[in-house]
């Protein structure tokens, strides 16, 4: 053993040491408190710099907000690529008469607080005219009544939790919440009964164990599935929760195993989910994992997911819509280093539906002033087009009317679809 | 009872994983007196390493052999770990020696934040966590225990093995060796300990290579049972490693290892009988933590200061 004697000032030492450990437990917990790391801003051009265009009054920004880094970085960078793509493509068309297009990436690292900062930054912007974003429903949250204060209109490509349209009695009392947000996408209330009949009614699963990482889009989904399984005849024979930086599910395992489950549901993102999965059969536990959304991605099969598992995810398959496969080969052409990911056909959605309201609102020549923000709102709403992903218009409370939903499942180590359709309760 | 021994059966995984990071804490600790919050990022460096191992210079052919490959992923991850331990001490935390006790610990969480940034931009597709092989006999035991069946990984047992065996070989040296007696000599008085021809410079990088080599192996072994490596975790388990550490009383080796068992024991345990379940299990850490601290300030096995003039 290390005998440890103070070196100098031996009086003084007792003190000193104290203090040293002290500050270091007091650091220690400062910083698991606080989000480690800082904003890492890229701006990303429009591309397309085409001279036939008159772009003579100057440029304007299509803010994005979505995970640039970290564990979900593979859907944001797909959402970020995809919002660049509609906006050089307005560029060759000229759509915006006068002006440029451009479109600025501000990381969230998939946290409500630095969501939060990404969205003042965009909206102390004059030139702003509208947010692509956000990623998780957690920092819609938080950037919705930013966006608010400025009139700036919102588009997601991806939340899905029912209540940041709705409301939390979304169910009972619906209230639009914000008239500034929109999305394209569907919402958890049609995601998680979805799963939930597929899951009980089609693979015949009886007893499930729901396991969530606590966060708004994992624990609205599993709320959802759960009362649609439990309806349908199903047990839920075990409920647990995951920390969001966990990597070691062991324990969460060990709770669940005692009450021998033939499937779980887990509410949450793939950088959990994968290596949940993987841990599960290991454990002895070689049961499908079935998630939303937020495990639909190709990494989720890298980090462990295994055969068999499931996934929900809105809209139809990407790769068989008509109206999708000129989004795909134009993306291929631009030869981006990411995949396009679970929404990049949605976030082009979205920033077309937001190019397509500004050219309406700058159409005879007008100047663009952020007064003209009230109107890009209005012509958001009243928007309505063939998209990627299908029809995209918005009804009463800013949803999509555009319900459908795929189940996905891993085979052959990639996802493929399964079934398509709606949810009709 | 199956289900209480399969979470313990996880709480010594986890721990020995938390122990092998926690004996470089105590060590340097018990040397130089310094809280060094950057051995987190070692670990982390060190899996990566390994990982860079396997993937670029390791031939095809020899990965499909884990006795050829495991043994070469972890030299590569501890000479990593071991080369960046030593410069990080060379460069960030000698010419600090004799400063006051904030400058050297502030340095280290600077170290600690540059380390993490640099692996994420710096080695590819690690925005994100990047999958690691499966380098080492993928095989599951299954046996029965009273009213279920009980499981444990190759890779597990191999987790708990390593770090008590380390444990060992490492208190031995320190109370056998040479070396390990310069090594005591220095913890205890440094001018004394150079008067009588120890070399404190030498003895105290050797303290640096050690913790540096223990914390590499701990990456490959946490690659290998996780199947993933992520930037976060050295932070993550730097912490634990930290508490453990203070836990069993900072400079005590036997102090780490029990102090890391420990936590690992406490997770699972919280997680799966205490109200709260999994969600609350690192608030068990804690309360007991503070409990410790409130009727031991020098951790369960730290010795009393003592104050000589």
């Amino acid at each position: 053993m290390l005998t440890r004697i103070v070196r100098t000032k031996a009086e003084k030492g007792h003190h000193v040491r104290n203090q040293t450990v002290k500050a270091a437990v007091l650091v220690a917990g400062a910083l698991l408190l606080a989000a480690c790391g800082t904003n890492k801003t890229e701006s990303g051009s429009g591309g397309g710099n085409n001279q036939s265009c008159d772009q003579s009054k100057g440029t304007l920004v299509i803010g994005v907000i979505a995970p640039q880094s970290g564990g979900l970085s593979a859907l944001g960078l797909g959402i970020r690529n995809s919002a660049q793509l509609a906006a050089a493509q307005a560029n060759e068309k000229c759509a915006t008469p006068g002006y440029k297009l451009e479109v600025q990436t501000e990381d969230d690292q998939a946290t409500a607080q630095v969501g939060a900062q990404a969205a003042t930054r965009l909206s102390s912007n004059a030139n702003v005219v509208g947010v692509v974003g956000t990623l998780n429903s957690s920092v819609a949250q938080s950037v919705q009544p930013i966006l608010k204060g400025k009139n700036i209109v919102q588009v997601s490509p991806a939340n899905t939790n029912p209540s940041l349209t709705r409301g939390a009695e979304y169910g009972t009392a619906p209230k639009r919440q914000f008239e500034n947000y929109f999305r394209v996408c569907a919402t958890d209330d049609l995601q998680g009964p979805f799963a939930a009949k597929y899951l009980v009614g089609k693979a015949g699963k009886k007893s499930i164990a729901i396991i969530t990482d606590g966060k708004t889009y994992g624990e609205g989904l599993a709320a959802e599935f759960k009362k649609q399984a439990e309806k349908d005849g199903a047990t839920i024979v075990a409920t647990a929760k995951v920390g969001e930086k966990d990597t070691d599910f062991s324990g969460v395992i060990g709770t669940i195993s005692g009450s021998k489950p033939d499937a779980v549901y887990y509410g949450g993102e793939y950088p959990q989910a994968g290596p949940l999965s993987k841990q599960l059969k290991d454990a002895g536990l070689n049961i499908p994992v079935m998630g939303g959304d937020g495990i639909y991605d190709g990494k989720y099969i890298e980090l462990g997911g295994k055969e068999g598992d499931l996934a929900t995810s809105v809209g139809a398959p990407t790769d068989t819509l008509d109206t999708a496969k000129a989004f795909v080969s134009a993306y291929k052409a631009k030869a981006y280093k990411d995949d396009f990911s679970a929404y990049g056909a949605f976030s082009y959605d979205a920033t077309n539906a937001i190019i397509g309201a500004l050219s309406k609102t700058l159409t005879g020549g007008g100047e663009w002033s952020e007064a003209k923000r009230a109107d890009v709102i209005k012509n958001v709403q009243s928007y309505s087009a063939e998209g990627a992903t299908g029809e995209v218009k918005f009804d009463e409370y800013g949803d999509s009317t555009n319900k459908l939903l795929t189940v996905y499942k891993v085979s052959g180590g990639k996802w493929v679809a399964d079934e398509t359709g709606t949810f009709g309760g | 009872m199956a289900t209480l021994l399969q979470q313990l059966i996880n709480g010594l995984v986890l721990g020995g994983l938390i122990a092998l990071i926690a004996l470089g804490y105590t060590m340097v600790y018990g040397i130089i007196q310094l809280i060094n919050f950057a051995h987190g990022e070692v670990f982390m460096v060190g899996g990566f390493a390994s990982l860079a191992t396997y993937r670029y210079f390791l031939p095809p052919s020899w990965r499909s052999d884990w006795w050829l490959a495991l043994p070469l992923m972890a030299i590569g991850g501890a000479v990593v770990a071991v080369v960046l331990a030593v410069v990080m001490e060379r460069f960030a935390y000698r010419p600090l020696r004799n400063a006051p006790r904030l400058a050297p610990l502030i340095t280290a969480l600077g170290v600690s934040v540059i380390l993490k940034e640099v692996v994420r931009l710096g080695y590819p597709g690690a925005t994100a966590p990047v999958p690691f092989p499966r380098a080492f006999v993928d095989h599951q035991f299954r046996f029965e225990f009273f009213d279920g069946t009980v499981n444990i990984g190759s890779t597990a047992i191999l987790m708990i093995v390593v770090s008590i065996v380390g444990a060992i070989i490492l208190q031995t040296y320190i109370t056998r060796s040479r070396m390990g007696r310069a090594m005591r000599a220095t913890a205890q008085d440094p001018d004394t300990a150079r008067l009588m021809g120890v070399n404190p410079n030498r003895t105290i990088v050797l303290t640096f290579t050690i913790g540096g080599a223990l914390a590499g192996i701990a990456g490959v072994l946490y690659g290998i049972h996780i199947t993933n490596v992520d930037t976060e975790v050295g932070f993550l388990y730097g912490i634990f490693a930290f508490t453990a550490a203070v836990l069993g009383g900072v400079g005590s080796i036997k102090g780490a290892v029990i102090g890391g068992f420990a936590i690992g024991l406490i997770k699972t345990l919280s997680g799966q009988y205490f109200p709260g379940g999994t969600q609350y299990d690192l608030v068990w850490i804690f309360v007991l933590l503070i409990v410790v601290l409130v009727f031991r300030p020098q951790g369960l096995f730290g010795e009393p200061e003592r104050v000589r003039a």
